[in-house]
């Protein structure tokens, strides 16, 4: 039987010098698709900078096991190289480097890991411009500079775009809805559903339920206090909705932040 | 991490280090009246360059060198222990490239300049200075059917000395600075360049030029001149043997353009740096100015500085005739213990006259760059427009970057913008980069390029290639 896709252990995190995770426990099986919800500092965003590997993080205990093995010994780039995939929260610009020039270099990067071939421009033009139309992007923000001067959208589009191009095994969504307006969260949303597969699992982390009505999850995890407090299937996003963060808090005796 | 990456960098190689061995005339260091008398003897001169050389020695000899202002610091130079002269010998004048000697061939072919006409990159003619003096020019018949001159400096004397007397010293007169008086009266070769009126040339131009000889100074003079409504495109790469004492180049380049006259100008500068602890490397004191001298015309330098140990550079533009255009591109890196004071100077003169200067500055490691740029709009200048833009990344925490910005505006009805910035390259770019899963090292290659891009666009095709590459090599593990 193989190992799940991503299994963390009683994880302990600091940002900086702050404490954030407090024996987090989480399994993410094979092409599943779960979502992390929690109330403003709960360590949604911890989590997910901690599974990519962003500097200034430190893990005081416990493990992150990717399939089967210790990612934390991993450098970010052998991460990614490996199948991890974080679809920023605020993806940064970089001025002068031509987004398609980028993602042909990350792609390159990744399947010479893999043992492929590189692709030429050409070859990749064509694959890249199948993959815009998955996420509705218009062919202008390709000859830009790297998330130079896109919209809060557009950013998130040209993640998802990365992530279709990259075929990553386990893909980490920090708050990809955060700043969308429902038609951008329905085409995104799209995106994700098209790319969901049996080898492909997929970290939702979000603190809304809005996003949780087009990406259908098979089971949410409730974040308060750097401790997953409350598991269920998509039922709980709703009860949540309703009954509000405090609730949870209540029932897993955390403190309201 | 960052400290491994330094340590990386420190130990990044300088691939053009080689040195070539070949049989050399070479004389014995020190400077007099009489050692100019024997360069120019060796180059068989008329008697009026002999006494223009021996003009600016003297006006050399009370100058001061000018270490007050500028932000690089070093060690006194000794002008009595460099070597002014050495080249390679050869037995006779030569009739053709075959001729020239295998060992300095296969030096050009080791640096990527085939002198090969039939495997030269189409377009590109080179002269090659090796040392002091001028080895080889290509294509030069292919030139001469367009009336162009292109010539090595010591043969144009000879074959067009009625322009080289007009125009020597027109735009850098002899006592300019410590350092062009000193090339007065020293320089050994160079390239000379004249395009006929209403010439495009038909290629690029270009000068390779390669210090070799230990010891040695090298002192080229180049001198461009487009005739009414000429256009040319010059481009300059320069290497250098790796060696421990540390070595001068101290060139002039002057530059004239006619009545819509367009000039452009293209430097790959990639003088040996020294190595991490500051040891080598060359010290590059050089004076480079264009005139435009005509209405209408256009002087535009390009540089990308990556290589010596110090770089004073300020290419300038004289802009003397109404509606000229100068323009000042430039990219400078500075790593290892490299120190850079580079910029430019825009003198508007003429009515709506107009520059542009774009500089970006790169410290890594220990480096410290500078951008120092004077605009000055004179009385006459009405209409006259500058927009500058100085940008800086630093790479790690023990570099520096300065900018100082001179404005002197004489006309009310100039308009005259300067935009400054300075950056870090963020980790939340190279985390970005990483995620994505390129290392670190390709991220900030990538950031380093993107950062430079609007400059290196100004370049030709192959040699915007090569700088890219340059920067990369430069930069390599020099992650803070």
């Amino acid at each position: 039987m193989s190992a799940p896709m991503l299994e963390i252990r009683d994880l302990h995190a600091n940002a900086g010098d702050q404490p954030i995770l407090k024996g987090l426990d989480l399994v993410l099986e094979r092409g599943e698709v779960a979502a992390v919800m929690g109330p403003n500092g709960s360590g949604k965003s911890t989590l997910a900078n901690v599974v990519a590997g962003k500097p200034g993080y430190e893990v005081t205990k416990g493990q992150v096991l990717y399939e089967g093995r210790d990612l934390l010994a991993l450098s970010p780039e052998q991460r990614a190289r490996e199948g991890v995939f974080l679809a920023f929260q605020y993806p940064v610009e970089i001025p002068g480097v031509g987004n398609m020039y980028f993602l042909k270099q990350a792609v390159n990067a990744i399947r010479a890991h893999r043992g492929l071939e590189e692709l030429d421009a050409m070859e990749f033009l064509s694959i890249a411009r199948e993959k815009m139309k998955l996420v509705e992007m218009p062919e202008e923000l390709a000859k830009r500079g790297v998330n130079e001067g896109f919209s809060g959208g557009e950013k998130k589009r040209n993640e998802i775009l990365q992530m279709a191009l990259l075929e990553p095994k386990l893909c980490v969504l920090d708050e990809t809805d955060s700043g969308l307006d429902i038609d951008a969260l329905r085409v995104i949303a799209g995106g994700v559903n098209a790319l969901r597969g049996p080898e492909r699992s997929m970290l939702l982390i979000t603190h809304y339920q809005r996003l949780l009505e087009y990406i259908v999850p098979d089971r949410v995890h409730v974040l308060a206090g750097g401790r997953i407090v409350k598991s269920g299937d998509k039922q709980l996003a709703h009860e949540l909705e309703e009954k509000g963060y405090g609730w949870v808090q209540q029932v897993a005796g955390v403190g309201a932040r | 991490m960052a400290n491994e990456t330094l340590e990386q960098l420190a130990r990044a190689d300088y691939e053009w280090g080689f040195t070539t061995d070949v049989e050399q005339d070479i004389i014995e260091p020190g400077l007099s009246e009489d050692v100019i008398r024997l360069i120019s003897a060796k180059k068989g001169e008329p008697a009026w360059l002999l006494d223009w050389r021996l003009a600016a020695y003297r006006r050399w000899l009370p100058m001061e060198e000018p270490h007050h202002w500028a932000k690089v610091s070093y060690p006194p130079i000794d002008y009595q222990a460099i070597r002014y002269y050495a080249a390679p010998k050869r037995k006779k004048q030569l009739e053709s490239l075959d001729e020239l000697d295998p060992e300095i061939r296969r030096t050009y072919e080791k640096l990527g300049i085939p002198l090969d006409e039939q495997k030269m990159l189409a377009g590109v003619a080179v002269d090659a200075v090796f040392d002091s003096v001028s080895v080889a020019t290509t294509f030069k018949k292919e030139l001469e059917k367009h009336g162009i001159i292109f010539l090595p400096f010591s043969e144009a004397v000879h074959r067009a000395p009625e322009l080289v007397k007009k125009y020597l010293g027109s735009v850098v007169p002899q006592g300019d600075n410590f350092f062009a008086a000193l090339n007065s009266a020293v320089f050994t070769d160079g390239s000379f360049v004249y395009i006929p009126p209403g010439v495009r040339c038909p290629m690029e131009l270009s000068t390779y030029f390669r210090i070799n000889a230990s010891e040695t100074g090298q002192f080229e003079r180049t001198l461009i001149i487009a005739d009414q409504g000429a256009y040319v495109s010059y481009l300059e790469g320069c290497t250098a043997p790796q060696r421990d004492e540390n070595q001068l180049h101290a060139a002039v380049v002057e530059l004239i353009a006619l009545d819509d006259a367009q000039i452009k100008y293209s430097t790959v500068q990639n003088w040996y740096p020294g190595d991490a602890e500051g040891r080598g490397g060359i010290y590059n004191f050089v004076t480079k100015r264009g005139k435009c001298a005509g209405r209408r015309s256009k002087i535009s330098w390009t540089q990308v500085e990556t290589g010596s140990a110090i770089t004073w550079k300020y290419p300038s533009c004289i802009l003397l005739g109404d509606d000229s255009v100068g323009e000042f591109y430039s990219v400078a890196l500075t790593a290892k213990r490299q120190q850079a004071d580079t910029g430019t100077k825009m003198i508007h003169i003429g009515k709506r006259t107009k520059s542009t200067i774009i500089s970006k500055g790169i410290s890594a490691a220990h480096g410290q760059n500078s951008y120092r740029g004077l605009v000055r709009i004179q009385k006459g200048a009405d209409g006259a427009r500058n927009y500058s833009q100085c940008d800086s990344l630093l790479i790690g925490d023990k570099c520096g970057a300065h900018t100082f910005p001179y404005l002197e505006v004489q006309n009310p009805t100039a308009k005259v913008e300067h935009e400054a910035t300075t950056s870090k390259i963020g980790e939340d770019q190279l985390f970005y980069c990483q995620q994505r899963g390129l290392s670190e090292e390709d991220a900030v290659n990538l950031i380093v390029n993107g950062f430079c891009k609007r400059v290196l666009k100004e370049l030709p095709m192959e040699f915007a290639v090569e700088a890219q590459k340059l920067l990369g090599v430069s930069l390599e593990g020099a992650v803070g």
